[in-house]
């Protein structure tokens, strides 16, 4: 655990023309599709929600669902073909630093690139001078616990501390919103449980809007203040649920809302996976 | 906080297959020793059967042709005149390579291209084309300049095109979400990411250019002013030198381990320390 210390970068603020109180990240009526094998196949067909900064929120979903689709017109990578997504009030999106991705994939990092630089380069693409990048570099990698690791490469560190990494260089690249898609998908359940704590405890001491695609219950309930529950593909919104007050995993509140969820899920005919860790 | 697991099992740990006797000695021990006992069973055979010297030397007379050859500069020249050709004609193959790359990669029309023209040019030995290059261009230096291109081109366009075709996707989305412009994508992820193939093809390309260049030689002489070693070989053949044509393979063979040594460092400098690539 980092050490619980000062807020860093309180003064960090999105750049929205309407204020502090509008939503971050306006979702509005998005339908996404992409070219396969029998035409043109709609994954997401009417999704909608509001993101407020500062807030989590957590989009789950049955397999297939779109919810990575989802996130990547967020990032920019897609297109909508209907509807719109608004990021602090701008609408046509390319990728960029302002909506940093943590990927599931553990190849994520440059392979070339030693732990420090993986972090710095990006600031340095983004106009910082070099070192003020290793300086912004290594305070994010303290935060994620990489401080024995500056010099090492991608490929002589484990699948938790290449997570690690990847969520350093994004929250350094202080985005308005932080994109994760399924970060700890391919780790294994203990390693899971630690960042997800991990995670939770820098995003307290940092002002980062989070939202953070999953299929994973236990990680929704633990990550998030909101739930946004996708139904089968074509997907619309099939609720979105408040878990803000939960309380720890062992309470009944926690129990009960786990119940629901996995009820929700279930109507989609989702074999909803269990995270033994929590269970 | 403090990573579980660290990458790398220490290999001392794991069970070592036991060895005796030969397999214990280090490995330039035991090449060392198979290329005195191979020099010696040289030695041996010139010593007791005796051959005619027109036609066949021994190990120490061959030193001494090498030793008269690079002192008196004949050697050397013919080697650098090799080695030049060499160069510029795999300079010229590598730039074409480069255009038929970008094409490459930017159309499928020149992926196309380059498939075919690859799979129907690269089984051709590249010596085939120099009576067609004496046809064009002359008997002179162009000619085989050609034909040494011709020979590096294909090993070079297809291995590097591949390398840009295979970058993993996750990297490249990262490249384009920390905001990089489409110049600094090519340069700074997809260059790197391609190096391992870009490697491997000038190590054929290497390969296929010095065989070329020293049967080009052997075949047609010189081309212009000097000749180089092949056709100091074929020379030493005329004169029935027998010697001389032995310190010349002894130099190609030489030079062949060098270039294999100046591959072998790039490599581990860069591909397997970055850990593209296992040594």
């Amino acid at each position: 655990m980092p050490p619980s210390g000062t807020p860093l970068n309180t003064e960090r603020r999105p750049a929205s023309a309407e204020g502090l109180d509008a939503p971050l990240l306006r979702v509005e009526h998005v339908q996404l599709g992409y070219w396969g094998a029998k035409g043109f196949e709609l994954a997401v067909d009417d999704v909608g929600f509001d993101v407020a900064p500062r807030e989590k929120i957590i989009v789950i979903g049955p397999s297939g669902c779109g919810k990575s689709t989802l996130l990547k017109a967020i990032a920019g990578f897609l297109t909508p073909v209907g509807g719109s997504i608004t990021v602090a009030g701008r609408t046509s999106l390319t990728p960029g630093p302002d909506r940093a991705v943590v990927f599931q994939e553990f190849d994520q990092l440059f392979a070339w690139r030693t732990v420090l630089d993986n972090v710095a380069y990006p600031l340095r693409v983004n106009g910082r001078r070099k070192a003020a990048a290793r300086a912004e570099a290594h305070k994010y990698l303290e935060l994620t616990g990489l401080e024995r690791a500056f010099d090492r490469y991608p490929h002589q560190l484990s699948g938790g501390m290449k997570q690690r990494v990847a969520i350093a260089r994004a929250l350094a690249l202080e985005p308005v919103i932080l994109l994760m898609d399924e970060p700890f998908g391919s780790l294994d359940a203990l390693t899971r449980a630690r960042l997800q704590g991990e995670l939770n405890s820098i995003l307290d001491r940092t002002p980062t809007t989070l939202l953070f695609v999953t299929h994973s219950i236990d990680e929704a309930l633990v990550l998030g203040d909101r739930v946004v529950v996708l139904g089968n593909a074509p997907s619309s919104v099939q609720e979105i649920v408040d878990v803000r007050d939960v309380g720890p995993p062992d309470s009944p509140a926690y129990a009960e809302m786990r119940r629901r969820l996995r009820r929700l899920l279930a109507e989609q005919g989702e074999e909803v996976d269990e995270d033994a860790v929590f269970v | 906080m403090q990573s579980s697991s660290s990458a790398a099992v220490p290999a001392a740990s794991l069970p070592r297959p036991r060895s005796v006797g030969w397999a214990r000695l280090p490995v330039w021990v035991r090449r060392g020793l198979i290329f005195a006992v191979l020099i010696g069973l040289w030695q041996a055979y010139v010593s007791y059967a005796d051959p005619d010297p027109l036609v066949f030397v021994g190990p120490w007379d061959t030193l001494q042709a090498l030793w008269d050859g690079w002192r008196d500069g004949s050697l050397a020249r013919a080697t650098w005149e090799t080695l030049r050709l060499l160069g510029i004609g795999t300079g010229i193959g590598a730039l074409v390579a480069a255009v038929l790359t970008i094409f490459a990669t930017l159309t499928k029309i020149g992926e196309d291209l380059l498939i075919l023209l690859t799979s129907i040019m690269n089984p051709l030995p590249g010596v085939a084309m120099l009576p067609l290059a004496l046809l064009f261009f002359g008997l002179n230096t162009n000619a085989v300049l050609f034909t040494i291109a011709n020979a590096t081109i294909w090993p070079i366009a297809i291995n590097i095109s591949t390398g840009f075709r295979t970058v993993n996707p996750t990297i490249a989305a990262v490249g384009r979400n920390i905001g990089l412009s489409p110049i600094r994508l090519a340069t700074d992820v997809l260059a790197p990411s391609a190096l391992p193939h870009a490697i491997s093809g000038l190590k054929t390309a290497w390969a296929f250019g010095w065989r070329t260049v020293v049967a080009a030689e052997l075949v047609f002489g010189a081309f212009g002013g000097e000749g180089g070693v092949g056709f100091y070989i074929n020379n030493a053949r005329l004169y029935l030198l027998t010697a001389q044509m032995l310190a010349a393979l002894v130099t190609i063979a030489a030079l062949g381990v060098l270039f294999e040594t100046l591959f072998g460092m790039l490599e581990r400098r860069t591909i397997v320390r970055w850990g593209m690539k296992t040594s």
